[in-house]
């Protein structure tokens, strides 16, 4: 049934219209939940729907592809929009519990359901200019996101967030504009048929383009600078859900368009991707090592995880790709904890400036365990999810012989871990050098941290499942042609 | 802005405008025109008013809260993307039907949706900027 491939963009672009439409808060407090539990069942069915039948695509308005619009789904898309239902599903959670009036009155659930509008169509998208245009979906609901409420600090990281943006979707547009007048074509199945017989000079000047486009979205070497100048800044029901997704998106359309079209010259174009995953995750992390505020460090943390996904693309086996997927998703879930646990950090102890943090293992041991579960999956300690990612990228590396990058790999897991240690010790363990002047904190903050903390648990000691489901969708993107065959119902 | 002249004449370019408007909303089907160009000169209408009348009195014209708008004519451009599935065909396909002799379609109403959401979009913009025009001789120190 071609609906369910819509499905998930339908139901956020609903429930946020509905938002908008009803204006009463309670009522938008409910849609809030209802739209992001139905999202979550509806990518539910899709992921089962593409593991029985395979690849699923839909022309939308019934104009046949590659003239139509063409949505589809492959194992890589139906699980990133899966993820990205369970993190809306929390961060709705933690919102409904933290109650933050004013931001609720200003639109909050309708705009965080159109961002995820554009983050699934990102996701499901099979045209290369539709993938423009969710972006701009996206973003355009991120701008108002980032500035909601309109602190000084918001708006200083808007202006940032917002340029950076601007330039990263001109980029992105000139590079779809010269590939269309190179080869004619935007529906990416059949640009994939086409791009090979490109020049090869003007082939990687436009991959290179592509890279820079998509780089800057998700914040790698040398673009992630505006990364950690814009994310602390809003709210946490906010940063959390931009920290899940948002640079994931950025990730997902390098791993589609780096599989799909640009995979003649991997000699030099996925070297450069590897150069990139290296910087990206050796820089990211010592600039980690030198904050003193919780969520710029996460932050940076954030960047330089987003070098283990570009890894496994760079090594471009079907191992590498497992882990680059398998990465990807374990990472949305544990970024997204830790923000959410900043926040939570922030309301008990008035502050994030970690030299003013402490005790908090003495007054609430509970959270200790809930920072320490996603801190270690993050660190890539066994049994946690992010050791099976980590483990899995090493071993490709090593099948590929690919050894400089393992050894950051490698190095870059040890320090993270010397990072969230250090954070451990200064919020947790230390006494706090002055009595703290924290909020009072509605109960229920901790239970959708827990969840995804649990999460990130329970993926680790059971991840047979998803490191199965990421292996199938590393097959599909190494073996284009099922893609394309399922979009132009062709086999060419 | 108070000159009898514009009122009085903006009274008149208002009830215009507004016919204007739906004209090139219905035009646009087979001709230029459309629903985001219908409700750029519906908003010129309804700035015109403001201008000559205060923002008081425009707000007092329109049936919601222009933001409100934009929901609503979201939800109308939902709505007909979604006929088709009670076909049997993918989103957003365009389905014709005949009402009282006329020709009717999904894109029509998708047409009527844009031009309520551009016209809420644009009118909360122009509400906004004019508020804040207003309001800054007084807060001027």
């Amino acid at each position: 049934m071609s609906w369910l491939i819509v499905l998930p963009l339908l139901i956020p672009l609903t429930t946020g219209i509905l938002c908008l439409v009803l204006g009463s808060r309670s009522a938008q407090r409910v849609l809030g939940l209802v739209g992001a539990l139905g999202l979550l069942a509806a990518a539910l069915a899709l992921l089962s729907q593409v593991n029985q039948r395979g690849i699923q695509a839909v022309q939308v308005g019934n104009w046949p592809a590659p003239f139509g619009i063409t949505f589809a789904a492959d194992h890589l898309s139906a699980l990133m929009v899966l993820v990205s239902g369970v993190v809306a599903v929390v961060v709705a959670l933690y919102a409904l519990a933290e109650g933050d009036t004013p931001r609720e009155q200003q639109g909050y659930y309708a705009l965080s359901h159109l961002l995820l509008f554009g983050v699934n169509g990102a996701f499901l998208t099979g045209d290369l200019f539709n993938l423009y245009v969710w972006f701009e979906v996206l973003l355009l609901s991120s701008f108002v996101l980032m500035i909601l409420g309109g602190s000084k600090a918001q708006l200083a990281g808007g202006v940032k967030y917002f340029a950076v943006s601007l330039l990263s979707s001109i980029l992105f547009l000139v590079a779809v504009g010269l590939l269309y007048g190179a080869t004619g074509a935007l529906n990416m199945a059949d640009l994939a048929t086409r791009v090979g017989s490109l020049a090869p000079g003007l082939r990687d000047g436009l991959a290179m383009l592509f890279l820079g486009a998509f780089g800057l979205k998700a914040a790698v070497f040398p673009f992630f600078f505006w990364l950690p100048a814009s994310y602390p800044a809003p709210p946490v029901i906010i940063s959390a859900l931009f920290a899940g997704l948002l640079t994931k998106v950025g990730v997902y359309a390098l791993l589609r368009v780096f599989t799909l079209l640009f995979t003649q010259d991997t000699a030099f174009t996925h070297t450069v991707i590897l150069w990139v995953a290296g910087l990206t995750l050796l820089l990211g992390v010592l600039l980690a090592l030198a904050q003193g505020e919780l969520r710029r460090l996460l932050s940076f943390q954030l960047v330089s995880h987003i070098g283990y996904m570009l890894m496994g693309l760079g090594i471009l086996t079907p191992l590498g790709l497992t882990g680059s997927v398998f990465y990807a998703l374990n990472h949305m879930i544990v970024i997204a904890a830790l923000f959410l646990l900043a926040g939570l950090l922030e309301r008990l102890q008035g502050t994030t400036v970690l030299v003013r943090m402490g005790g908090l293992y003495q007054s609430h041991p509970w959270l200790a365990v809930l920072f320490l579960l996603p801190a270690f999956s993050l660190a890539g300690l066994p049994p946690f999810s992010g050791f099976w990612a980590k483990f899995t990228l090493v071993a490709a590396g090593l099948q590929a012989g690919q050894y400089a990058i393992v050894a950051v790999a490698l190095l870059v897991g040890l320090l993270t871990l010397l990072s969230m240690g250090l954070v451990f010790a200064e919020a947790f363990w230390k006494n706090p050098p002055r009595p703290l002047a924290g909020t009072p904190t509605p109960p229920g903050l901790g239970v959708p941290v827990a969840l995804l903390a649990l999460l990130a648990l329970g993926l680790g000691l059971w991840a047979e499942p998803l490191l199965a489901l990421s292996q199938r969708a590393a097959q599909e993107l190494l073996e284009p042609s099922r893609y394309i065959e399922a979009v132009l119902g062709v086999s060419r | 802005m108070n000159t009898l002249i514009l009122k009085t004449t903006s009274r008149f370019l208002f009830t215009l405008l507004l016919l204007l408007s739906v004209f090139l909303l219905l035009r646009g089907h087979n001709e230029p025109g459309g629903g985001f160009i219908g409700a750029l000169v519906a908003v010129g209408a309804y700035a015109l008013f403001a201008l000559a009348h205060g923002l008081t009195a425009a707000r007092k014209l329109l049936p919601l809260p222009p933001l409100r708008l934009v929901g609503w004519g979201l939800l109308v451009a939902l709505l007909s993307a979604l006929v088709a599935f009670f076909l049997n065909k993918p989103l957003m396909t365009g389905v014709w039907f005949s009402l009282l002799g006329v020709k009717v379609g999904t894109p029509v109403i998708f047409d009527i949706g844009v031009y309520l959401t551009v016209f809420g979009a644009l009118l909360s913009a122009i509400f906004g900027l004019e508020e804040t025009a207003d309001r800054t001789p007084e807060e001027a120190p």
